[in-house]
């Protein structure tokens, strides 16, 4: 029993540092160059981000194993996948607006952003490749939430001092932050070899 | 003037390699532009594959635009779409294996794209035909520039190689230099160094030339 705890502290510290998504995997750089300007809307994006993440991964993991597989019709995974988290968004999208209009007001901007996100389609995609079973995906899927949301925080508090500082002309912008996400991504690596799984 | 329709369909085709580059100008669809772009052989082949993808799900779109309820378009595109990006993957995986091999999670992820579903959105859901698929090959065009100007810069600094691909299977490797190369360029890292470097790069051209422009008034 330990072990399998020890596996899944393992797949966690790897998805959210070691293969950190954003950094070493290059996946949902739109949002996270799009998000990352103020700390608040990072924060808030990171939480509706690793709750969403763990939920899809929930199901798109029971929908491939269940129906998918069985079927024998694995071909599909990239057509179920994205529908499920099609579904999935515009559903709690509904909720939320009914049962939790506060909440709503402040997080639910994100949650539409996420259907765009690839991270949210390559954690289903690469739990399918790998044949993680239904908690190791979960843990999969937090790790990987987790991870998303410490590069964005850890960009944001870098790009808000970048406000006040002086930038040359052409860098001004996307620019200046692609070469601090270079140095941060430098630092990540690192972290390369800490865990080997 | 003589043809309005030519010119705006030319207009069209150059619109998306230069003005509305989507990645240098618009930053949209970053993830591959970085991932797969440390070799000059991957890069020409993921914009091949996102030109394909978003010639045909443009002119798909705009034939059976008709027939889509206005309220339920965003699943059909994205429908469309997935089934368009799974083609893509089973040719890729048959012809180009090697290449497959090491992009292959990325052309899965064509389907997230914001650039296809936004052509698909705002152009060829209200285009006739051809209009449409000049709009997705110049788009599709820019885009494989755009990754084969950064895969370049990347392999000629970081491995002072070029693998120029000859065939479909068969590629030519140039050595340039024989010095040592700047292996942070082909790291993670470089890659973000290179595209911040490169966009900064198209900057200043743009910057240069509205300052000649207000010089000549």
């Amino acid at each position: 029993m330990s072990s399998d705890f020890t596996r899944l502290f393992e797949l966690i510290v790897s998805a959210s540092l070691i293969n950190n998504f954003v950094f070493t995997k290059f996946l949902g750089l739109c949002i996270f160059f799009g998000v990352s300007k103020k700390m608040e809307t990072a924060v808030g994006m990171s939480i509706t981000f690793t709750s969403v993440m763990m939920i899809s991964a929930a199901l798109s993991w029971i929908v491939f194993n269940k129906i998918l597989v069985p079927l024998d019709i694995s071909f599909l995974e990239i057509i179920v996948f994205i529908g499920i988290i099609a579904g999935l968004v515009q559903t709690s999208d509904t909720i939320m607006r009914k049962t939790a209009p506060g909440l709503y007001y402040k997080l639910g901007i994100y949650l539409a952003l996420i259907s765009t996100n690839c991270i949210i389609l390559a954690v289903p995609l690469e739990n399918a490749a790998e044949k993680y079973s239904f908690i190791e995906s979960l843990a999969f899927g937090f790790g990987s939430g987790i991870g998303f949301a410490l590069a964005l925080i850890i960009m944001a508090s870098i790009r808000e001092k970048l406000e006040l500082a002086e930038v040359p002309a052409p860098f001004k912008g996307l620019p200046m932050a692609f070469v601090i996400t270079s140095l941060i991504a430098l630092a990540f690596t690192g972290f390369s070899g800490l865990i080997t799984l | 003037m003589s043809s309005p329709g030519t010119i705006s369909l030319k207009d069209q085709f150059l619109n998306g390699i230069i003005k509305e580059n989507t990645i240098f100008k618009l930053a949209l669809s970053l993830c591959p532009s970085i991932a797969v772009t440390n070799n000059l052989k991957n890069g020409i082949f993921m914009g091949a594959a996102v030109l394909f993808v978003q010639v045909m799900v443009n002119s798909t779109i705009s034939i059976i635009r008709k027939v889509i309820h206005p309220k339920v378009r965003l699943p059909i595109f994205m429908l469309v779409i997935s089934g368009w990006v799974t083609v893509t993957q089973f040719m890729m995986a048959a012809y180009v294996p090697d290449v497959y091999s090491k992009v292959g999670l990325y052309i899965a992820l064509i389907v997230a794209f914001a650039s296809i579903l936004a052509r698909a959105e705002m152009f060829a859901s209200k285009n006739t035909l051809l209009p449409s698929m000049a709009d997705g090959l110049g788009m599709g065009i820019g885009f494989m520039f755009a990754l084969t100007v950064i895969s370049f810069f990347r392999e000629l600094v970081g491995k002072a190689t070029l693998t120029i691909p000859t065939g479909l299977a068969t590629s030519y490797v140039v050595t340039l230099m024989d010095t040592k190369p700047l292996l942070i360029m082909i790291l993670p890292a470089g890659g973000f160094l290179a595209v911040g470097i490169l966009m900064a790069f198209f900057n200043w051209i743009d910057l240069r030339y509205k300052k000649g422009g207000h010089a000549s008034h």
